[in-house]
């Protein structure tokens, strides 16, 4: 079976000004986004509290609202069903310092005679705790980034490096803009899917460098457009393959994975369309609008291969005893 | 067929993914297993913080209670001895034992003294004042790593995490009161101090006010049964809990359990000297600020040895002596991050996982093989291989799974083909070009190579990112992603090519593209 079988280039550069300007839409949508509606920070990182009870039959919600108003420890508290039915999530913005009195028993107590449920998870975390993950949590992105950076500088070129980061910002902005679109809670998990994505993008765009790498040494042809749609068709296949493996896996796991995993993996679909796109659309026209000079390349890469051999030269002269 | 040195190591690490990933998949018993997070298997995670303020305050207020001590062995008289949370003040009577008394504070280490006449006042310096926040830290964790260590959980973990948080994880707590008990036990300060009852004023503390007792150098604690029975203490303990060597729980002649303890030859000396000048007076056992009992002293106690009675379960009784044993606190702990994670949803979300994995599995084994067909079920060779890898080396270093880490396991499922895909879609290329398969195999594995590599190791470095920054479950993310990612270049980029190369010659006789490769030439 065959995606894509190559038996002409596609135009990808020629139609990358469309591309562009949906590009441009969806970051500033998704900054607007963020900028308005905000993102919704879960309790790993604002810090709060997190009780999951289960019922045996369906929750009650409205007699557990009921019932919580008797302790002043839930005021503020919201209720929300999580997955099922019958089970549901309290969160509140406040937490408790002390290790005896337990919110999780606090609950148990409160909630007695609205039916036959168990406390699931119990999650608290304090300001300061919270603080040092969000903090922690942005130097993981930017250390990731750079990292990355200076590796694909080192093993490409600075302006590959460029163009595969502002891909990265691209998708890792509208991952969270479709994040905060849907509403979801942004934890920890959230925050490593974002960081795969980077990883997972990344990916697809140094394949298709990797072919521009290869056909600008190699190749006669000196049109940059010309090297790079020729390289995004002959990745295609790939491309889209690979994304669609990764995809699936992705999705079974936001179908069955459970509530828990749910975000993460919504974090990651999301990514994962994104990112395939962005190496394709993204990468690849801002790499051509920074002009990359081939015939230039090609010239550095012929003094660079005659300083080569000139050395050799020496060194065998040297070594033949001539000088 | 023909054998290549690929294939050997190929071989070697499927041999190794199996043998060491067998005691995890068949739950052996025996032989190195992957341990479950605390997300899967239930259980208790904990970030303590250690109120430090408060073990200056308690190193200030046991140097007063060893001035006091001193004083009274020596004959100096000492009027107005006071304390507050950082200093100490008094003043001598007597202006001839100033020698004594400063030769006995220079002992004493980090602490400042200044003098004026017979005015002393005493402060901790600011060295001391760190060295006692650092010690408190770390005595909390010693202690509360002693404590669990007598509490009968399997292996519970008690770390140190950056400057002054201390990590609690407790795996395999299977129900609600045995979360309760260890935590009681953790955060139980289980102080014991033996405190002198003021018998001149005693028999006012009904109508007295904390501030009218502070100025007799008194403080009124509660009886620990019924909070209406009130005794007036001298504030300044006559020795603490520092001084106990051994407690062990023991019973009264009604058999009722008590705690025995013995102290130290320091507080055997100053205990026997208390008790033999104040014979008929009483003495108060207070534990945690609570007054468990005030006996008559009717004779001078040597020996160092005393009881705490105290209307408690056999169990609770075998708690707090594992808790005066293992040493007070220094300074109360206090909650900074809690997750705890209930058995049966640790069971949902293990199921739930495997299922993803399971069906994530499928799919693509079966897409693999519609699109390349033999070469489809190489590379599926690969996949599954390097699931019995990942096991393998999680078990071998005893990693720890999470939830997270399921993801990223999954999630290697997909990217893991990526390297056979990429190789194979190469291989075609070559294939159209019309090259010899010989050519198209090695060219396509040499082309295919420094793609993989650069993808490969920059997902690898937001990885390890991932590692050095996450905590808990996530760290279990990064852990399987990484051993993903190394292992599927190890099976794809040896595994596979090894397979071809033995199988080169079937290929070439068959001269079936579409078999071998899925496409048409």
């Amino acid at each position: 079976m065959e995606f894509f079988k190559y038996t002409r280039t596609f135009n990808f550069m020629g139609r990358s000004k469309f591309a562009m300007i949906i590009s441009v839409v969806l970051v500033l949508a998704s900054y607007a986004l963020l900028a308005t509606k905000g993102l919704n920070y879960g309790v790993d990182f604002a810090g709060g509290t997190i009780v999951q009870v289960k019922y045996t039959t369906d929750a009650p919600i409205d007699k557990m609202r009921a019932k919580l108003k008797s302790d002043k420890i839930f005021d503020g508290s919201s209720i929300s069903e999580f997955g099922s039915a019958n089970e549901v999530v309290i969160r509140m913005k406040t937490t408790t310092g002390s290790v005896t009195v337990d919110i999780g028993d606090v609950t148990r107590e409160a909630l007695k005679g609205t039916g036959e449920f168990e406390i699931r998870r119990v999650d608290i975390v304090g300001p300061k705790v919270g603080n040092e993950l969000k903090e922690k949590g942005l130097m993981s992105l930017v250390l990731a980034v750079f990292g990355i950076l200076i590796y694909v500088a080192f093993r490409f070129e600075w302006r590959f490096a460029v163009a595969s980061i502002v891909a990265l910002v691209h998708d890792v902005s509208i991952a969270l803009g479709a994040i905060t679109l849907v509403g979801l809670d942004v934890n920890l998990d959230v925050l490593a899917a974002l960081l795969t994505i980077l990883g997972y993008s990344l990916n697809d765009t140094i394949i298709v460098f990797d072919r521009i790498r290869e056909g600008v040494t190699n190749g006669r042809n000196n049109e940059l457009a010309n090297i790079i749609d020729e390289s995004i068709t002959r990745t295609l296949a790939r491309t889209t393959l690979t994304s669609l493996t990764t995809f699936f896996v992705v999705f079974t796991l936001f179908m069955f994975g459970g509530e828990i995993i749910h975000a993460f993996a919504f974090t990651l679909l999301v990514g994962i369309v994104v990112g395939t796109y962005s190496s394709i659309f993204v990468a690849s026209p801002i790499l051509l609008a920074f002009g990359f000079d081939v015939k230039n390349y090609h010239i550095k890469l012929a003094e660079k291969a005659k300083r080569e051999a000139e050395k050799q030269r020496m060194r065998d002269q040297f070594e033949s005893g001539v000088m | 067929m023909k054998l290549n040195y690929r294939i050997v190591i190929f071989g070697i690490a499927i041999v190794f993914g199996l043998f060491f990933s067998a005691p995890s998949f068949l739950q052996m018993e025996g032989g190195k297993k992957v341990t479950l997070g605390l997300d899967l298997q239930g259980g208790l995670h904990m970030l303590l913080g250690v109120k430090t303020a408060e073990a200056v305050k308690s190193r200030v207020k046991s140097i007063t209670a060893s001035i006091k001590h001193f004083g009274e062995r020596n004959d100096i008289l000492i009027d107005s001895l006071k304390f507050d949370e950082s200093s100490i003040s008094f003043t001598l009577l007597d202006a001839d034992d100033t020698k004594a008394i400063e030769g006995y504070l220079a002992e004493i280490k980090g602490l400042i003294v200044s003098v004026e006449g017979e005015n002393f006042s005493v402060s901790l310096s600011k060295e001391e004042v760190v060295r006692t926040e650092k010690q408190a830290i770390s005595q909390a964790i010693e202690t509360i790593r002693n404590r669990l260590d007598q509490f009968g959980l399997a292996e519970p973990i008690v770390a140190r995490q950056g400057e002054e948080k201390i990590l609690v994880e407790l795996a395999g707590i299977k129900t609600q009161k045995e979360e309760q008990r260890a935590r009681e036990l953790i955060s139980r300060a289980a102080k014991l101090e033996l405190m002198a009852v003021d018998e001149d004023r005693a028999a006012r503390v009904n109508r007295m006010s904390a501030a009218d007792a502070a100025e007799y150098g008194d403080v009124i604690l509660e009886d620990v049964k019924s909070p209406n029975i009130k005794y007036l203490v001298r504030e300044i303990p006559i020795l603490d809990g520092t001084m106990l060597t051994d407690a062990h729980v023991g019973f009264d002649q009604n058999n009722r359990p008590l705690i025995n303890f013995t102290l130290n030859a320091e507080g055997a000396e100053i205990f026997g000297d208390f008790t033999g000048k104040s014979v008929g007076k009483r003495l108060a056992v207070v534990l945690d600020g609570k007054v468990y009992s005030a006996p008559n002293i009717n004779e001078r106690i040597g020996g160092g040895s005393g009881q705490i009675s105290g209307n408690y379960t056999v169990m609770e009784a075998k708690d707090l002596s594992i808790a005066l044993r293992s040493g007070s606190l220094l300074a109360p702990i206090y909650l900074m991050e809690k997750r705890s994670v209930g058995p049966s949803l640790g069971a949902d979300s293990i199921k739930a996982s495997m299922i993803a994995l399971i069906g994530g599995f499928v799919l693509v084994i079966i897409f693999m093989v519609i699109y390349y067909r033999l070469a489809g079920i190489i590379a599926n060779i690969a996949l599954v291989a390097n699931l019995f890898i990942i096991l393998a080396v999680m078990s071998l270093f005893g990693a720890t799974l999470t939830l997270p880490g399921m993801a990223g396991i999954v999630l290697t499922v997909g990217m893991a083909v990526d390297a056979n895909v990429i190789i194979s879609e190469r291989i075609r290329e070559l294939i159209y070009q019309g090259v010899s398969i010989h050519k198209a195999i090695e060219d396509g594995y040499s082309n295919a190579m420094r793609a993989i590599l650069d993808a490969n190791i920059t997902t690898l470095i937001a990885a390890v990112v991932l590692y050095a920054y996450g905590t808990g479950a996530i760290k279990g993310f990064a852990i399987t992603i990484s051993i993903g990612i190394l292992a599927s270049m190890l099976t794809a980029i040896l595994g596979t090519h090894g397979i071809y190369q033995m199988l080169e010659n079937r290929i070439k006789k068959s001269k079936n593209n579409l078999l071998w490769f899925g496409i048409k030439v």
